[in-house]
């Protein structure tokens, strides 16, 4: 197993891989709690598009990507604000179409490349030390923005007494939409479009089973994603699989341990109370 | 008498509907100020735009002689109405409670955090409470914590909106049995959101009975006359079902 960090790509993948979870899995718990899983998937398309413009004006994609993804976040984010439209209708009309100007720019691309491919369906042979760069950097705003988190999770709970407490709920709002657009573009050539915002979701939704308090939850959540990246890769590395597909599988998996964990607990405590109940009686 | 809230001519557009219209009204010290009015009648965006929440039309809103910006939000305790509050939020009494003190979502719980979660959860009697978790608990369990997040940071100014929606009876009465306790021994005004004036009648002090614009105010034996309860609400219910007594009407 260990030997496949004998090579560079292996290295790039894992220390890339490692740090989008962190920031995937974090953001994550802001993401589920928010009922905001679908903005994942309308990010990802938006990053979709990105990439496909980078193809066709031949730059590097990150470069493109970013801003491209980080613009239809602000303007989900500011339409969703300003009209009485419910947000996944907002995240859907921006979500179809990032999708049709990236089919459109792929169509108008000459030439054949993997870089899409990679894009798509993640690769750990496509992580360049530029991904790293980026990774590094978005590790870099979680730490920056770290104190944030207290009144992010006030908000969460209870926007109108946040509100109220004078917190600057809407800009947050836009904030968080960046940043987690931010790890979308950059965990994309992992894990792959098409699953990126699984990648978002699962850690924390399994964080969320097993957590009675939303520190816990933070924490078990980027425990789960740092642990599922590591598995992942390495069963993408030893079985020839897409390495987005691995880690989703894998995180997939300890989903459905955490689920029958919450099941168990929850009818233990359910048999506990009924017990009291007749005792009392 | 000091004026707590100095309400000014004001009015509050949502959307293209005008919900209040040129409401003028002082609040002083002490006072425990009951906002009635049938539903849809612009209670709750007084509140809200005493808080700062919705934005004035016209007029203007002094909170102890200042803008609402320049007084430290400690000031002020808010408990909002049930429905805001995610109940499927991990996290168990305390912590809410304690995101009163801080304004923000605690991570860690300190020492001093929690001898003051526990004296006012003790206050609202609800320390049995501290560590079950938000999803776990009932209305009237939630009210009470709520009240308690709102108490933690002895506030200035108490702004309630419809407490006892969502409670039964029993605990409708504790909660104002709390209330009417903590009052006795801080110095703090009180305003509620409330459509029920028999309420108003036992609790406050004065009552604002609007309908959009202000139809009367002052102490509830005066405000909550057939007339004005006919103009506000179109009819007097069961105004007379329980008389005023003189202790309410201080």
């Amino acid at each position: 197993m260990f030997e496949a960090l004998q090579y560079g790509f292996m290295q790039r993948a894992l220390i890339a891989g490692l740090l989008t979870a962190v920031a995937a899995s974090y953001y994550g718990v802001f993401v589920v709690q928010r009922g905001m899983s679908f903005l994942g998937n309308g990010l990802a398309h938006a990053t979709f598009g990105g990439v496909a413009l980078a193809l066709l004006l031949n730059q590097e994609p990150l470069w493109v990507a970013v801003p491209f993804t980080v613009l239809v976040a602000v303007l989900i984010t500011y339409v969703r604000d300003r009209t009485g439209l419910a947000p996944d209708t907002v995240i859907g009309i921006f979500f179809a179409l990032s999708m049709a100007l990236g089919i459109v720019f792929i169509s108008r691309i000459q030439t054949y490349t993997t870089d899409a491919f990679h894009y798509l369906f993640g690769s750990i042979l496509g992580v360049t030390d530029t991904d790293i760069r980026a990774a590094v950097f978005i590790l870099f705003l979680i730490l920056i923005t770290l104190r944030l988190w207290g009144r992010w999770a006030y908000a969460t709970i209870d926007r109108e007494a946040a509100l109220a407490d004078r917190i600057p709920v809407k800009f947050d709002d836009y904030l968080l939409s960046v940043l987690i657009a931010l790890t979308i573009v950059v965990s994309a050539k992992i894990v792959g479009i098409v699953l990126i915002s699984a990648f978002l979701v699962i850690p924390a939704a399994s964080a969320r089973l097993v957590s009675r308090r939303f520190l816990g939850m933070t924490v078990v959540s980027v425990m789960i994603g740092v642990v599922t990246v590591i598995i992942g890769l390495m069963c993408s590395f030893q079985f020839d699989l897409p390495s987005g597909a691995s880690i989703i599988l894998v995180q997939a998996l300890i989903f459905t341990v955490c689920l029958l964990i919450s099941m168990v607990v929850g009818a233990r405590a359910s048999l506990k109370s009924k017990s009291a109940a007749r005792s009392k009686s | 008498m000091v004026n707590v809230i100095e309400i000014a001519n004001v009015s509050v557009r949502l959307g293209d509907f005008l919900a209040l219209r040129d409401i003028s009204v002082n609040i002083q010290t002490g006072d425990f100020v009951a906002i009635i009015g049938p539903n849809g009648s612009g209670k709750s965006t007084l509140l809200r735009a005493i808080l700062g929440l919705v934005p004035l039309e016209s007029g203007r809103i002094k909170i102890f002689d200042k803008e609402l910006r320049m007084i430290p939000p400690e000031w002020i305790g808010y408990v909002p109405q049930l429905k805001t509050v995610d109940r499927n939020f991990p996290a168990v009494t305390c912590d809410l409670v304690t995101s009163g003190i801080h304004r923000s979502w605690p991570g860690i719980l300190t020492k001093k955090d929690h001898e003051s979660v526990s004296e006012v959860l003790a206050m609202v009697g609800a320390e049995h409470l501290c560590h079950k978790p938000l999803g776990q608990l009932s209305g009237g369990e939630l009210q009470r914590v709520y009240l308690a997040r709102a108490l933690v940071r002895k506030p200035k100014i108490l702004l309630l909106d419809e407490p006892a929606t969502g409670i039964d009876a029993v605990g409708e009465d504790y909660m104002y049995s709390i209330l009417d306790e903590h009052l006795e021994r801080a110095d703090t005004t009180v305003l509620m959101v409330t459509h029920d004036w028999l309420t108003a009648r036992h609790h406050a002090n004065r009552v604002l009975l609007i309908n959009h614009k202000l139809i009367a105010e002052g102490p509830p034996s005066e405000a909550l006359n057939d007339k004005h309860l006919r103009a506000a609400f179109g009819h007097v219910g069961h105004a007379h079902d329980q008389p005023c007594d003189g202790a309410s009407d201080v």
